[in-house]
């Protein structure tokens, strides 16, 4: 009886819910895509990583955008001038209004650049050159450099404008905390930009849908998505069978063991290209004592035979054709081949030995090896939880026991990164997006210095006063040849003193359904702008 | 010569009792006796007889990865059931990955039918408001499903331990965790049983001369409800088995680096799309049996041992 009842019940909300749909399918085009992991927050500043970015890059825009072959153009500055070498001129657009329908004005630009360049924000490092930023008129704004940086427009692209009357209204002038993962305030969960999309539901760790701005200034822009629906989908198999069943339209991190299959399947199609990314590990060479290890009293990562030692241990040939599937490029680098600076001549990684792994961990006084944790994410890089499992097999045939702890992006970026840096050897991907070198110098490798802004990203915390000197030299180099021979002087010296081990640049592959056009951008940028559903 | 004579005897009283009987009787039972009985073995002689520790990792190679089973094109006799996505031997893994399945199920059990014997003694034998309280967590407890039990438990533990540390401990998390869903069951059987023997001659006996409560009900009455609690106790192993596995499976149980069954069928899950389906299918295929069998075991004991039955 009572199943009968519900029978009546469904066939009726049925035959109601059909023609609705069939109505609004019209024009309603809606994309669906899934990722292996979330978004940290809606706040643009609380995380600079490229998947939370590029999201929030449909909602807040920047000043500037980069088009599909990454080159710089004008979004929310009209036109921008350079009256003298530090100081940057920004025309704004006019009649643009945020989605809660106030208008975009200078203020609202000087407001954002200092709320992203204080601390806790995450994008400080964009600003190593910052001095400060001045309202000229309502749609003029003047950003003055402490030295010529010629790459303002590059660092500005990811640094979203957001509306200083709704910031102050809510209570969100300062960004929120990465490293303590339950501080919120109201830009964590809710979102006002200008974007071509507005914010529409937020279900942390589950799914965020977006509804389309109608009043969206851009007119050119050729997408006819009018919804977007974002998934998160932890599980691998279950991604892929999400998308082979057509449940969504597009997988962002695709799992490379399924690449093939979902590139012979009718209607599903792979699309690929290099990324500029390149995953890395690195050690706490900054603690007198290792947080993780059971040796006291000294750190072992201080001394450059033990970095060697790990390095020579890991056998990237396997990791490329078993963990990878040959989509992989190893480099010796901290940045990959199309990045600005990158040198094939030196290139050249250590030569994978054991036996002279195990001599030089004896060298320098650990015969025996030693016990260290690592740190590892278990949904932000490709496979990369299973290159952390083969590292840790690998470095046992050395005779270092590693205690692997791979964990969700939102808890092992709070773990890892600054302030605190809590962590002995860990695993990190980066790609600079400047697409210039001296980004990945000026993050991963200079000293830290809350003050010069520099290595706010060097988490293993390596020092190097050579390197420090080259790379402030090389931010305002302008000349290009001069340039290009300290960039190669100073990944000598990294290289050199085995500061991180770069494993390898990892292929960007999207898989997505026949019917979806979308740009694929090699720095793993998604501007919905371009996507049609067809 | 004493004891062989006693040992033989009781041998020859077993062998001709009903239980034996039944057992003998029926093909289904004994297949099912002698597959749960190779799994125990494999699993408890695991270290002796599996071709390779999967734990050892510096005895892994990488370049063996995906190596399929023997008996497909690139197989390897060292990896009879094929390697996994580490080059572990899938073989190898499964034995281990039993031993942490089995003694999970086992230490579950064991722990519901502690709680639940207590609960259910002190309930039925005392009555009253001890009995209304303890049988009204009890139903209210079997109104959730004990997955929903075991995942709110862990999810606890999570949330109160580092995940550093959750790891070491995930293994007792589970045994809790599984332990406390279970016990319900046990509770109500053994307070039906205490119901019926408490108003019988023989504890009115032994009340009249004085033994303490606590001794009744453990030396004269418990031995009397033992026979449900033994039947219950096999369906459960059976349960709790399986639910370690979909723990594990949710990815909230066992952890990579100690596999149990579930966590290496999550595992092998990430591989179906890709044609590697061994990594996959053979721990499926044992965890199935496994748990087919223990509950074949499980209903033919509660025939045997229920004369309303026969």
């Amino acid at each position: 009886m009572r199943f009968k009842s519900m029978l009546k019940a469904s066939a009726l909300a049925l035959a109601f819910a059909v023609p609705v749909t069939l109505a609004g399918m019209a024009e309603a085009k809606t994309f669906r895509f899934a990722n292996d992991g979330d978004l940290g927050s809606m706040d643009p500043y609380y995380r600079n990583e490229t998947f939370s970015l590029t999201v929030l890059n449909n909602v807040y825009e920047g000043l500037f955008r980069r088009k599909p072959d990454l080159t710089i153009e004008a979004s929310l500055a009209e036109s921008w001038s350079q009256p003298n070498p530090t100081t940057w001129r920004f025309n704004l657009r006019k009649g643009v209004k945020f989605q809660d329908g106030t208008p975009f004005t200078a203020d609202d630009v000087v407001f954002s650049i200092n709320r992203a360049a204080t601390p806790p924000s995450n994008m400080v490092g964009y600003f190593a050159s910052f001095q400060e930023v001045k309202k000229v008129d309502d749609y003029t704004v003047d950003y003055i450099t402490k030295f010529p940086d010629p790459l303002i427009p590059d660092n500005l692209a990811y640094i979203f404008i957001m509306s200083k009357a709704w910031a102050e209204k809510h209570g969100a002038q300062k960004a929120t905390d990465l490293t303590k993962p339950t501080e919120e305030n109201y830009a964590t969960r809710n979102a006002n930009g200008t974007g071509p999309f507005t914010l529409k539901s937020r279900e942390p760790n589950s799914r965020t849908t977006f509804a389309r701005n109608a009043d969206w200034w851009d007119k050119s822009a050729k997408t006819n998505v009018t919804e977007v629906n974002f998934s998160v989908v932890s599980n691998a198999a279950t991604r892929t069978a999400a998308l082979l069943s057509g449940e969504v339209d597009m997988v962002y991190t695709v799992p490379p063991q399924d690449v093939e299959r979902i590139s012979r399947n009718p209607g599903t199609k792979i699309l690929q290209t290099a990324e500029t990314r390149v995953v890395y590990l690195g050690f706490d060479q900054s603690r007198d004592e290792l947080l993780e290890s059971n040796i006291k009293g000294k750190n072992p990562f201080k001394d450059a035979r033990v970095r060697e030692a790990f390095y020579r241990a890991i056998d990237i040939e396997a990791i490329k054709s078993r963990v990878m599937r040959g989509q992989a490029t190893p480099t010796a680098l901290m940045v990959a081949p199309g990045v600005r600076g990158y040198s094939k001549t030196l290139d050249v990684r250590p030569k994978h030995d054991v036996a002279l792994s195990k001599k030089l961990l004896a060298d320098a006084g650990y015969p025996n090896g030693f016990e260290v944790g690592l740190d590892c994410p278990n949904d932000r890089y490709v496979n990369d939880e299973a290159i952390c499992q083969a590292v840790t097999a690998m470095l046992a045939r050395a005779g270092v026991k590693v205690n692997l702890n791979a964990q969700t992006r939102t808890k092992y970026f709070a773990k890892i990164l600054g302030p605190g840096y809590t962590t002995s050897f860990f695993m990190l991907g980066w790609a600079p997006a400047t697409v210039d070198s001296h980004n990945a110098f000026l993050n991963l490798i200079q000293t830290r210095s809350a003050e010069k802004k520099t290595g706010t990203f060097n988490v293993g915390g390596y020092s190097n006063p050579k390197f420090d000197e080259l790379a402030d030299k090389i931010a305002q180099e302008t000349d290009d040849a001069k340039r290009s021979a300290m960039i190669a002087e100073a990944t000598r010296i990294y290289v050199d003193d085995f500061a991180y081990i770069p494993l390898h640049a990892q292929a960007l592959i999207w898989a997505v359904r026949d019917n979806i056009e979308i740009a694929q951008y090699a720095d793993n940028e998604m501007p919905w702008r371009h996507i049609v559903v067809k | 010569m004493q004891i062989t004579v006693r040992f033989l005897d009781t041998f020859r009283r077993a062998a001709d009792s009903d239980i034996y009987f039944s057992f003998r009787s029926s093909r289904l039972v004994m297949l099912a006796a002698s597959v749960t009985a190779v799994y125990f073995l494999a699993a408890i002689f695991a270290p002796l007889i599996a071709p390779q520790n999967p734990f050892d990792l510096a005895s892994l190679q990488l370049l063996d990865a995906f190596t399929p089973p023997v008996w497909m094109e690139g197989g390897d006799w060292r990896f009879p059931l094929g390697a996994d996505d580490q080059g572990r031997d899938v073989l190898s893994t499964i034995m281990y990955g039993s031993r942490i399945s089995l003694a999970v199920g086992f230490l579950a059990v064991l722990l519901a039918m502690l709680i639940g014997i207590a609960a259910g003694l002190v309930s039925g034998y005392f009555g009253g408001t001890v009995d209304a309280v303890i049988m009204r967590i009890a139903d209210v407890q079997l109104s959730f499903p004990a997955i929903l039990i075991a995942l709110l438990i862990d999810g606890v533990t999570r949330g109160v331990v580092p995940k550093e540390e959750h790891d070491k401990i995930a293994f007792f998390v589970l045994i809790l965790a599984i332990g406390l869903s279970l016990w319900v069951q046990y509770a109500r059987t053994v307070r039906g049983s205490v119901m019926v023997e408490k108003n019988k001659e023989y504890v009115q006996a032994a009340r009249v001369i004085g033994i303490p409560p606590a001794l009744i009900l453990v030396r004269h009455v418990l031995p009397n409800v033992m026979g449900p609690v033994l039947v219950i106790s096999t369906i459960n192993l059976a349960i709790a088995i399986i639910t370690e596995a979909t723990l594990s499976f949710l990815g909230v149980g066992a952890p990579p680096t100690t596999p149990s069954l579930g966590t290496l069928i999550r595992v092998g899950n990430n591989f179906i799309f890709s044609g590697e389906w061994w990594i996959c299918i053979f721990p499926g295929f044992v965890l199935a049996t496994l748990v087919l069998a223990v509950n074949l075991l499980g209903d033919w004991l509660r025939d045997a041992l229920n004369p309303k039955l026969r």
